[in-house]
């Protein structure tokens, strides 16, 4: 790639540059700064999209009483049950039951408390479950 | 443990990708003056993985660099440099430990999840836990960091760094942090990547399991070719969308690390006193273009805009041909330097 051909395609990496190595007119090899490349930037917008289904599927389920609330956070974070049974240090059978709406009802405070500490909120905005999917990439993960 | 403030006289020199960056930038700390490209190429890194059965998100991995850790490892051990390196299990220990280590003045590399990350770019944050980063000091609970893959170093408070330390899933950190403990007066660079290209070739071509290497690139468009019919529209898209990224989100220099290595011959050409590594270098970055080329087509069938000529057959000729570049390349490098 030569250095004039460095692509400067804005779109996935906010205020910064990423370094593309590109050649300049004596061939030499250079660290060009870069804002980005639209097929990378497309290609991310991909897995943004998937990301964004699998939270609309979870939130219609939680409408219907098939999932706890807790569910929403789990895929909002891009997370399974296996993954946020490590980070709460809880047997993947129990996260499994906490995504009964019943079972999460009665949850103890303490243990709410463990899932709200990862996912950055209050315990009680755990009980919280917007209408729509909507995951604002200026705010990032919360 | 009450909070020392430090302020380590650290160099941050942004970087393609996070772990050569950060080997380069704590050599180049104790007077080694290694680039980027330099220690990719001796940490032998340019790799080919296809893994259908490991995978991320639902889809295959695919890799174009080698395990993580490694070009610490063997930078340092080919250069003679001694690491120290330590894992914990307790959070605030890990924490206390980095601390004790930035207050004596040396700068601490380390391993996080990048999801925790304040300053990583929302559209970037995913579950990826092999990420390297530099902390050279603290003020009060804000950590110096530098991140190499940035255009500047940034701050980051303690509690993000250590659940950043603690990330969980696939290849979690469990709080890694390494320094440099003895650094030798003199070291001999020429050596150090004429064993770096040895390892390089012999992976691409050697390794006796087809999915890895040359090969591995081969068995992958086997795969391509099929993936509409077998899969469908929809999901073939999504699996060449994941390649894409593997091959050019931020970090590899573009074209899956093809481009670095390319640098890399151009001063290994300088160093060894060695012309034809130059032409090969010309080659290597022939072949990079090619992979681009191979994003260039993928994604205009991820967005339902293929022109007539972005088939997958198409995409799966183009990796073809990389690997029959690849393949020559590679021997007539190792012929080059045996």
């Amino acid at each position: 790639m030569l250095k004039k051909n460095v692509p400067q395609d804005g779109g996935i990496l906010d205020r910064w540059h990423e370094i593309s190595y590109a050649i300049d007119d004596d061939g030499r090899y250079i660290l060009a700064p870069s804002v980005g490349w639209e097929p990378a930037n497309i290609a991310n917008k991909q897995a943004w999209e998937l990301i964004s289904k699998q939270v609309a599927d979870v939130i219609k389920r939680i409408r219907a009483r098939e999932l706890s609330p807790l569910a929403y956070y789990m895929v909002k974070n891009q997370m399974d049950t296996d993954l946020l049974a490590k980070y709460v240090r809880l047997s993947r059978w129990r996260v499994r039951r906490h995504l009964k709406p019943a079972v999460f009802r009665r949850l103890k405070v303490s243990i709410l408390e463990r899932y709200a500490k990862i996912f950055n909120v209050s315990a009680e905005q755990l009980f919280d479950v917007p209408e729509f999917s909507s995951l604002d990439l200026n705010n990032g993960p919360q | 443990m009450a909070p020392n403030n430090q302020k380590i006289d650290f160099v941050h020199r942004q970087s393609a990708h996070c772990e050569s960056g950060v080997t380069a930038n704590l050599l180049f700390h104790y007077g080694i003056n290694v680039s980027e490209s330099l220690a990719f190429g001796i940490g032998a890194a340019l790799f080919f993985g296809y893994f259908p059965f490991i995978k991320i998100n639902g889809l295959p991995l695919t890799t174009f660099r080698g395990a993580t850790g490694q070009i610490l490892k063997r930078v340092t051990k080919g250069l003679g440099v001694q690491i120290k390196r330590h894992k914990f299990r307790d959070p605030e220990k890990a924490m206390n430990a980095l601390d004790r280590i930035i207050d004596q003045g040396i700068p601490v590399g380390m391993q996080t999840g990048v999801y925790w990350l304040p300053y990583f770019p929302p559209a970037l944050r995913f579950h990826f836990n092999a990420h390297n980063i530099i902390v050279y000091g603290k003020e009060g609970t804000e950590y110096f960091v530098s991140d190499p893959v940035f255009d500047k170093p940034v701050v980051c408070s303690r509690t993000d760094l250590m659940k950043a330390r603690f990330a969980q899933g696939a290849l979690a950190p469990n709080g890694k942090m390494y320094y440099l403990a003895r650094v030798p007066d003199h070291v001999d660079i020429a050596t150090a990547i004429v064993s770096g290209i040895r390892d390089v070739c012999k992976t691409m071509l050697k390794v006796p399991f087809p999915l890895i290497g040359v090969r591995g690139i081969r068995f992958l468009a086997g795969r391509i070719e099929n993936w509409p019919e077998k899969l469908g529209e929809s999901r073939a898209s999504l699996n060449i969308g994941h390649i894409i990224r593997m091959q050019e989100e931020i970090g590899t220099g573009g074209a899956g690390f093809r481009f670095i290595y390319a640098a890399f011959l151009q001063e290994a050409a300088e160093i060894l006193g060695e012309k034809r590594l130059l032409h090969i270098s010309g080659r290597m970055t022939e072949i990079g273009d090619r992979w681009r080329e191979f994003a260039l087509f993928g994604v205009r069938n991820c967005k339902g805009r293929a022109l007539e000529e972005n088939t997958y057959p198409a995409m799966a000729d183009i990796l073809r041909d990389c690997a029959n570049q690849e393949n020559e390349l590679f021997r007539d490098l190792a012929n080059l330097i045996r």
